[in-house]
């Protein structure tokens, strides 16, 4: 695991290798999704996915998950956390969760359901509450704890998921298309939070998304992915190759990568 | 539970003077908050019309357990509604068609082949009495086995509350949760395959849904949170419950049905105060 992945990365924190996709494919009725993808995630880097519309970037995310079924292997080398490398824990932040927006469901009764298994009817244990807190204030979400989950915006619910998916810490973060549908402002906020969590607890994200502008700045290195993995490197090496301007149309302007 | 019964003749009333109406009284306060409290998860979970299908299958249970000549056809009864239950489960799994397409399919089949099944020979009136229930007729001893559904099914169901809820608000995250989502729904279903055929011959086939839904649907005009979706959804489901076999008692009528009135009373109860209070926010 001293390969050549690691060149031209700037040296991550904990000095692991902390998850090690091995050569996954997923095929879903005889047609192949993705193909061979190998990466390497490291502690304290955000990766963001990109490629085009179904370029396989959610299937990649589900089989991590254990949703899709795939071949290859997926190694985690936790680091700290409560992750063993058979059973590794991994957060999740969907892309828009899909629920009933009328539902009597409190952020804090998401926590207390996803977090302890005393019934919430009888109400949400003190250790609970404590924990829901301190996970919604590290993504300065604090004043939500008490409101209706079908009644936030758009940026409030992706800030209260990932602050879900940060409880208990994980070894591995996955954000899918975290902040499609928010407003510019919201999308600043969640890259901003995104950012420091990486560093404050050391984490390994993996994040899809279509948002070139956003991700240019907060990425540490960009895959292009279609079915295969095209091209990986730093955000100014990706976006300079020839093969990711062609797809997503930038061959045509004359921009520098920023 | 015979003290229990026996203690509430010395109440003022005229009906308390009759064994039936102390005997049903104790069945509805037994019952109606755990029907309360499932309620709220079929109707979260979206299983509104699941739990329908169930009731409606009990018809076909009810028809084999005749054809094979059981006494009490119960057994056939929960046997046949637990394996249509898994069945329309494991087929929208397997087939990844809509849920309501395969319930429509599976309540049709059941409810023809039941109504073939009884009605051969020709007296498909001895069963009307599962079709609209009689509350009335329920000894202590069925009382007694109510109870024992009640602490069974429903320890179970606040056991796995928050799971089944959580699976309700979005499978994909109850899943990256590490929940193992089929075994829940599973239980979920089982458990409501219990309630629904235990409670089959004293509510009736036509009117459990609604008892099941009607509470809970109200309720949610209301809540704000789990918390309170439940503790309203027991409230209602008690109240209409008491309120409908008195007002059964005097009208003469069929009590189960009356119960189901009295409980959408409230529903458009709440759905005014809903609207008022949107009003003046």
């Amino acid at each position: 695991m001293t390969s050549d992945h690691h060149k031209g990365i700037a040296p991550h924190q904990c000095g692991q290798c902390c998850t090690h996709i091995d050569k996954i494919s997923v095929t879903l009725d005889r047609h192949p999704i993705i193909e061979d993808v190998s990466l390497h995630l490291h502690c304290g880097e955000l990766t963001t996915v990109v490629g085009p519309n179904g370029a396989g970037k959610s299937t990649l995310l589900k089989a991590l998950l254990g949703e899709a079924p795939h071949t290859g292997a997926i190694y985690f080398h936790p680091v700290f956390g409560p992750g063993r490398e058979d059973a590794p824990a991994v957060g999740y932040v969907p892309q828009s969760l899909d629920f009933d927006r009328f539902s009597p469901f409190s952020v804090s009764d998401l926590f207390a359901t996803s977090l302890s298994r005393f019934p919430v009817p009888f109400g949400c244990r003190g250790g609970v509450r404590k924990s829901a807190l301190a996970a919604l204030e590290s993504v300065d979400a604090g004043e939500l704890l008490d409101r209706s989950l079908g009644k936030l915006s758009g940026g409030e619910l992706q800030r209260v998921l990932l602050a879900l998916s940060l409880t208990p810490l994980p070894n591995l973060l996955l954000l899918d298309e975290p902040v499609s549908g928010i407003d510019l402002p919201g999308r600043e906020l969640f890259y901003r939070t995104v950012s420091e969590l990486r560093h404050r607890f050391d984490l390994s994200i993996l994040m899809v998304s279509h948002d070139l502008a956003g991700i240019a700045s907060v990425s540490d290195r960009i895959v292009f992915l279609d079915r295969r993995v095209i091209a990986v490197g730093t955000p100014r090496e990706v976006l300079a190759n020839q093969d990711f301007r062609h797809a997503f149309g930038l061959d045509l302007e004359d921009l520098e990568p920023s | 539970m015979n003290t229990a019964i026996d203690l509430l003749a010395h109440l003022p009333f005229e009906w308390a003077k009759y064994e039936f109406m102390r005997n049903a009284l104790v069945a509805v306060i037994l019952v109606s908050p755990l029907f309360a409290v499932m309620g709220t998860l079929v109707v979260n979970n979206r299983m509104a019309f699941f739990s329908d299908a169930i009731g409606h299958a009990s018809l076909t249970g009810l028809g084999l357990g005749v054809l094979f000549g059981l006494a009490d056809p119960l057994l056939a009864l929960v046997g046949f509604s637990l394996l249509l239950g898994l069945g329309i489960l494991a087929l929208h799994r397997f087939t990844r068609s809509a849920m309501d397409t395969i319930i429509s399919l599976c309540m049709s089949f059941s409810i023809a082949l039941g109504v073939v099944l009884l009605s051969r020979g020709g007296n498909f009136n001895r069963f009307s009495r599962y079709l609209i229930g009689d509350l009335l007729s329920i000894t202590p001893q069925e009382i007694g086995w109510l109870g024992l559904t009640l602490l069974v099914v429903g320890g179970g169901l606040l056991l796995f509350y928050n799971r089944i809820l959580l699976i309700g608000i979005n499978e994909s995250l109850a899943r990256s949760r590490g929940l193992k989502v089929w075994w829940i729904q599973v239980l979920f279903v089982t458990s409501i395959v219990m309630v629904v055929t235990m409670n089959l011959s004293w509510v009736g086939i036509l009117i459990i849904n609604s008892l099941l839904i009607l509470p809970a649907a109200a309720a949610r005009n209301l809540a704000e949170n789990t918390r309170q979706y439940v503790l309203f959804a027991i409230a209602i489901a008690l109240v209409s419950g008491v309120c409908g076999l008195l007002v059964s008692y005097y009208a003469d009528t069929a009590s189960g049905a009356t119960i189901v009135l009295v409980a959408m009373g409230f529903y458009f109860l709440t759905l005014a105060l809903k609207a008022l209070r949107q009003r003046f926010q």
